[in-house]
């Protein structure tokens, strides 16, 4: 077939996307629309899919650039909540920043920030109950941060130390937290949006009121779970939120590689008859609003919603990855949609509810709360020769109850 | 007690649990309103409502993974799979997801879920629809994989995997599915009502998993079977005149080492019987293990007599499936060793 004579003269042509700009490039971002803040109006929660379909195609914004909230979607929420919302978005950054640089330090194998992207969790997990159930993807710590999960506990694991609530098994960023409503987190992507389904159907199957709330990268939406996940969701009506993180990185592929060349993922709801939320994901009141909307519509029995949070990966994928080879070095600090944190702080400043001495405080109080309970975790133990868990725990947990192959080869290893 | 198919009797089991336990419903392609295409849920929307039986997306990953969810929940669904031939697009769940759910959460969330599939040929149901997987599922950590032989086994073994609190691949051989199959496929197929196995109690009973049965008492050579091959190595067993243990494994993990280390010390001799292909299949998982633990007890080579490494041929079924003649062979293979 290589035979350049058989080409023909309207011979087809493969096309492969490719992002804007790349290392060495000026950052390009002329592709997207950004619509004005307030200017999407707010449906009543059970407004038909069909009914939704623009909102796809635009973006749900409340904040603007100078800290203004705007327009129907800015939520009901006290001054209190917001602070809380910003200073566990400073404890975040600062969890953050301190585990990756343990990585760095060789304290632990691995490490995944959620750097630029901290509105999503904290502002959701405030925007569901506390017993809602949620099913993360990996970048979602700040969903136990919110709810109160004791930091050292997270420490615990990320050092794989005699502490760590996983007896050294998952990878350090992967938590699980039944009783804070945190699902166990997957190496392997969008399994969590079927299981989260399946979870919310059982809650109705139940007469229960709680609802559960799914993550995915929007790198993740081309795998089959997903759609699985958006057609059971449709289907029984499942009281669920599927929300698709959309921060334009998956590793080094862009999001046009997963299909957001020519669409929106939030358009992906579409064709599945489920109304579609496109948020950006940096306005933590518009994060916040969208959520509660999508949580209302599920408690009320209308049945799931699919929310596309548009954002922007400002730090590396993890550990493992530099960003600097494969995108413009200075993209992140480009990012038109700005910082979530800084955000949420000029609204507050001017509401007259914080001021930038109030945010120095803050931030340093953050630094300084995850730098004393590091100083608690690593005294416990860190990643090192030596697993801090005996041999025998590794057989436990395979099964309920351990068979005689388990029983076995725990005592074959204990002889060597 | 009543003479049941195999279809009867899992179709009983599922009825007594969702009796018994709220918590218990089951959907599948074609499981609710149709009762599912071999009649395994037939009645059970009608007795218990379209919310407790129902019919699923043509979508295994998607049945696979919203029953995990509703498993980690604290319900205890069971899916049917059509055909264990469609089940590798929920392999992922059912291996990366419910089989580990316990052990990456340390404890703290389980996946109490039975996964029911139709599996192996004879049908002529041609490559998609005769296949025998049971391999994949016993290779990983924190599965157990079930197989019955006869109707009463089929309930009380499907009762205990619902009760499980692991997941459970409960793997249901269709040839057997209305009446015994000895392998001789020109002959005529008595129905099950002829058979004492198929006197089932209409209540709840159960067959503990990890227990095997032997069908079959003898001195000279033990056949380990499961599923439609305990019914052909019985029939080879008759057919030569061999005075031959076989065995039942019904559970292949976690398999009963004890009968079958009693067994070979007995015998000496061991000719193992499946229906998938040879290479990486469960009778190697057999073979070493006795190997390990009966060496030398061991009179003669371990023989297997099983599917071809091929996929399954439609017109040659015959040709594939092992028969008693095949098993004959080996049998007379290791008694002359």
């Amino acid at each position: 077939m290589d035979d350049m004579s058989s080409r023909k003269s309207n011979a087809l042509d493969l096309h492969i996307p490719a992002p804007r700009a790349r290392p060495g490039d000026k950052p390009d971002f002329s592709g997207w629309s950004f619509p004005e803040p307030g200017a999407t109006p707010k449906p009543d929660i059970d407004e038909s899919a069909v009914e939704m379909r623009d909102f796809a195609y635009g973006l749900i914004r409340v904040l603007d650039m100078e800290g203004n909230a705007l327009g129907p979607w800015t939520p009901h929420i006290s001054a209190d909540d917001l602070r809380r919302g910003l200073k566990n978005m400073l404890l975040l950054r600062a969890y953050d920043e301190r585990m990756h640089r343990a990585q760095r330090q060789g304290k632990t194998s691995f490490y995944m920030q959620s750097l630029g992207e901290e509105a999503i969790s904290i502002a959701q997990a405030m925007a569901l109950a506390p017993d809602d159930m949620c099913f993360p993807s990996y970048r979602q710590q700040g969903i136990l941060i919110a709810r109160g999960y004791p930091l050292v506990d997270m420490m615990h694991q990320i050092y794989s130390n005699a502490r760590d609530p996983m007896k050294g098994r998952q990878l350090p960023v992967m938590y699980s937290s039944k009783k804070d409503g945190f699902f166990t987190i997957s190496g392997n992507l969008a399994t969590q949006v079927p299981q989260a389904v399946g979870w919310a159907m059982a809650s109705a199957y139940s007469n229960d009121g709680r609802i559960a709330a799914a993550w995915l990268g929007e790198g993740s939406t081309a795998e089959g779970d997903f759609h699985a996940a958006m057609t059971f969701a449709n289907v029984y009506r499942a009281p669920v939120i599927i929300n698709v993180v959309n921060n334009q990185w998956a590793i080094s592929s862009f999001q046009g590689i997963a299909g957001g060349e020519n669409t929106t993922f939030a358009a992906r709801a579409v064709g599945y008859g489920i109304p579609p939320l496109r948020v950006d994901g940096n306005d933590f009141l518009a994060v916040y609003a969208a959520t509660q909307w999508a949580a209302e519509r599920a408690r009320a029995n209308l049945g799931p919603t699919m929310i596309e949070l548009f954002s922007y990966r400002a730090g590396p994928h993890s550990t493992s990855d530099d960003p600097s080879r494969y995108r413009p070095a200075d993209e992140a600090r480009q990012w038109p949609l700005g910082d979530p944190i800084e955000r949420l702080r000029d609204h507050l400043v001017s509401l007259g509810e914080w001021s930038e001495e109030q945010h120095r405080a803050a931030q340093e109080e953050a630094i300084e709360t995850v730098r004393a309970v590091g100083r608690e975790a690593e005294k416990v133990g860190v990643l090192g020769p030596g697993a801090a868990h005996t041999r025998e725990s590794m057989f436990e947990d395979v099964y309920k109850d351990m068979p005689w192959h388990l029983r076995e080869q725990r005592d074959e290893q204990g002889e060597a | 007690m009543a003479s049941m198919t195999m279809i009867q009797a899992l179709n009983s089991a599922l009825d007594n649990m969702m009796e018994r336990d709220p918590n218990v419903l089951t959907f599948g392609e074609d499981v609710g309103y149709f009762g599912g295409v071999f009649k395994v849920t037939e009645h059970l929307q009608k007795k218990y409502g379209a919310k407790r039986c129902f019919d699923a997306p043509i979508n295994e990953n998607g049945i696979a993974g919203v029953a995990i969810g509703m498993a980690a929940y604290g319900l205890r669904p069971v899916i049917e799979i059509q055909f264990a031939d469609y089940m590798y697009p929920a392999y992922d769940q059912l291996v990366s997801e419910a089989a580990r759910l316990r052990y990456r959460s340390a404890g703290d969330f389980t996946a109490p879920l039975t996964v029911r599939m139709p599996y192996g040929g004879g049908i002529r149901g041609g490559q998609t629809h005769s296949q025998s997987p049971e391999a994949l599922f016993t290779h990983v950590a924190g599965l157990k994989t079930v197989i019955p032989s006869t109707p009463y086994d089929a309930k009380g073994l499907l009762i205990s995997c619902i009760e499980e609190d692991d997941p459970v691949i409960f793997m249901e051989p269709k040839r057997i599915y209305n009446g015994p199959f000895d392998g001789f496929h020109d002959r005529q197929v008595s129905p099950w009502s002829k058979h004492a196995a198929s006197e089932v109690p209409e209540g709840y009973y159960k067959i503990p998993l990890g227990k095997a049965n032997i069908v079959r008492e003898g001195e000279a050579v033990t056949v380990l079977a499961y599923g439609t091959m305990v019914h052909v190595a019985l029939a080879a067993a008759e057919e030569a005149g061999i005075d031959a243990e076989v065995i039942d494994l019904r559970t292949l993990v976690p398999v009963d080492n004890e009968t079958i280390e009693a067994s070979i010390s007995k015998t000496g001799r061991c000719v193992i019987v499946h229906e998938a292909t040879r290479t990486s299949g469960y009778g190697a998982e057999l073979s070493a293990m006795i190997q390990e633990r009966c060496f030398y007890k061991l009179e003669a080579p371990i023989q297997r007599v099983t599917g071809y490494d091929t996929p399954y041929p439609h017109s040659l079924e015959w040709e594939y499936f092992p028969t008693p003649p095949r098993i004959i062979k080996a049998m007379r293979r290791v008694m002359e060793a």
